[in-house]
């Protein structure tokens, strides 16, 4: 899927979508290439959540078109190359009675289709998703017994296991410890520059996230800002006063640009959670 | 003790519909508690009865109904319950529970009514509603054997789908699995179980069937593979002793069965009281 540069991965074009009368989202237009490591950030209740439905084609906007490789969500069929982490609180009932593998061996449901089983070569690959995030200890766990951030793992072995050329992820870290934050980020960030996967990551937490991304998308209604990250962090105090309309925010997340090689203590990683 | 049970071929049949219906009502079971929707198979069961009564109401005018089981009358009704409780649970989309109370209800409203038109029925009544050991016949055994079969068969070809919609369901239509076709097959399959379980266990006890075996193996399974295991496992054990201590006590196995199965549970929180659920 790679092959076709020129057609982004994920284009959004003149995008606008109200709950009742309410504007949720207002005019958004925006292209994701291939290959890059996007964070659309925002503040709570800013619309990111209902972009990423629109993006997965699960609510349909009032007005303006996504495309998924250039394919208009509505008639795009492989949904295995798309992979999608929710908030993992919303989603799923701890309660579960489910293994790791279990979990994981969903991410190829979609892909194996209906009438056929899962094969030998399958269940190989649901073990290697698993190694990659390095849960393979826990194969035969229940995952209503691992902490919140093993649990993430988990759910992104899923979303792995089907090769996706895209992966979206809804604020993956919400009560995830911090230590975990950053390990997971890492991860993220290999997956886009050994892999070429294309990433999309939403948050409301912009210092965590702006080391390891490509490119910032900031919403809040509508796009204020869409562009690489080093623009961003140049002019992230204009950013930052557009989007949420006061500075107050931007002294706790304060990261440093000029420091990327140091090993951030990401105390404030897990902060603001929902 | 459980030899007498191969003395007799109404005994025999007895015995084996038990263990397929201890077999099919907790394999089913599994997806209705995982999916929060353990009351439905009481409204599906009160649906049922109104089935059973009309059937009974026809058959006093009617000699084709006199003949037929009305049990098959009562799987129709609980085939159509199921899918005015899907229809309901859209028109209360905030409120999706109140479609189960709804239908039961109006279920046994409409009974009741049918009930009373035939002037009340006779001792046969009290078996559907409890359950009977001298209940199957020949016809009935091999209702009971295809259905197994086809409703194994089904769930076996379309686990994963079933798995996956019970786990999350937004991941599961995003990665393009058909939600509504089935989960209506689901729920005519439900319904068809219902309809068959219910003349060993009757109305009243048949959801017990389906939901106790799964509350013990929820104690116990760590994946959901384990979690079908276990419930068949204490669906038949509850079966068997259940018909057995029926038929030597003279009691309806209705009650024996599910007072066998409410030992297991008692049993097996007592043996997991560490964790919590």
């Amino acid at each position: 899927m790679n092959t076709h540069t020129n057609t982004p991965a994920v284009e959004i074009e003149n995008l606008s979508f109200a709950y009742r009368n309410q504007n949720v989202l207002e005019d958004i237009s925006l292209k994701v290439p291939h290959g890059s490591f996007l964070g659309l950030v925002g503040p709570n209740g800013s619309g990111k959540s209902t972009l990423i439905k629109c993006i997965l084609g699960l609510l349909t906007p009032d007005k303006g078109a996504v495309k998924l490789n250039g394919v208009p969500v509505k008639k795009f069929d492989k949904w295995s190359e798309i992979g999608f982490v929710s908030q993992k609180a919303n989603s799923f009932n701890s309660g579960f009675p489910a293994t790791v593998f279990e979990v994981v061996s969903m991410g190829l449901y979609g892909k194996v289709g209906l009438f056929r089983f899962l094969r030998k070569k399958h269940k190989e690959k649901v073990r290697e998703a698993i190694a990659q995030v390095g849960m393979e200890d826990y194969t035969q766990a229940n995952i209503g017994q691992l902490s919140g951030g093993q649990q993430q793992r988990v759910f992104i072995a899923r979303a792995l296991v089907s090769d996706p050329a895209i992966l979206i992820l809804d604020e993956p870290t919400v009560g995830v410890d911090a230590k975990s934050v950053s390990n997971f980020y890492t991860m993220l960030r290999e997956l886009n520059n050994e892999k070429g996967m294309t990433l999309i990551l939403v948050t409301h937490d912009i210092g965590a996230m702006s080391e390891y991304v490509t490119d910032v998308a900031c919403l809040n209604k509508c796009l204020h800002f869409h562009g690489d990250k080093h623009v961003f962090e140049d002019n992230k105090e204009e950013m930052m006063t557009a989007m949420y309309g006061h500075e107050v925010n931007l002294l706790e997340h304060n990261h440093d640009h000029g420091h990327h090689h140091h090993h951030h203590d990401h105390d404030d990683a897990g902060r603001g959670q929902e | 003790m459980i030899d007498v049970f191969f003395q007799y071929d109404f005994l025999r049949y007895s015995l084996f519909t038990g263990l397929m219906i201890g077999f099919l009502a907790p394999f089913l079971g599994v997806f209705l508690v995982v999916r929060r929707l353990s009351l439905m198979a009481d409204a599906l069961s009160h649906i049922t009865l109104t089935g059973i009564a009309f059937s009974m109401l026809l058959g006093r005018h009617v000699t084709f109904f006199s003949a037929l089981n009305p049990v098959y009358m009562g799987m129709i009704f609980s085939v159509g319950g199921s899918l005015l409780i899907e229809r309901l649970r859209f028109v209360y989309r905030f409120y999706k529970e109140l479609a189960i109370p709804i239908i039961l209800s109006a279920g046994i409203g409409l009974g009741v009514v049918f009930i009373s038109l035939a002037d009340g029925f006779n001792n046969d009544l009290f078996n559907y509603l409890f359950g009977s050991v001298v209940a199957i016949n020949q016809t009935d055994f091999y209702v009971v054997v295809s259905l197994t079969a086809v409703v194994t068969g089904l769930i076996i070809l379309f686990y994963k789908e079933l798995f996956f919609l019970s786990f999350d369901e937004e991941q599961a239509v995003i990665a393009g699995i058909p939600k509504m076709p089935l989960h209506f097959l689901f729920m005519v399959m439900v319904a068809l179980v219902i309809g068959i379980s219910m003349q060993i266990v009757g109305i009243l006890l048949v959801s017990a069937l389906m939901t106790l075996p799964v509350a013990c193996a929820m104690r116990l399974a760590r994946g959901f593979k384990q979690l079908f295991f276990y419930a068949v496992l204490f669906g038949e054990i509850s079966v068997v002793a259940g018909l057995v201590s029926a038929f030597h006590l003279d009691l309806a196995p209705g009650g024996t069965i599910v007072m066998a199965n409410v030992l297991l549970l008692i049993g097996t929180i007592i043996l997991t009281k560490k964790q919590s659920m």
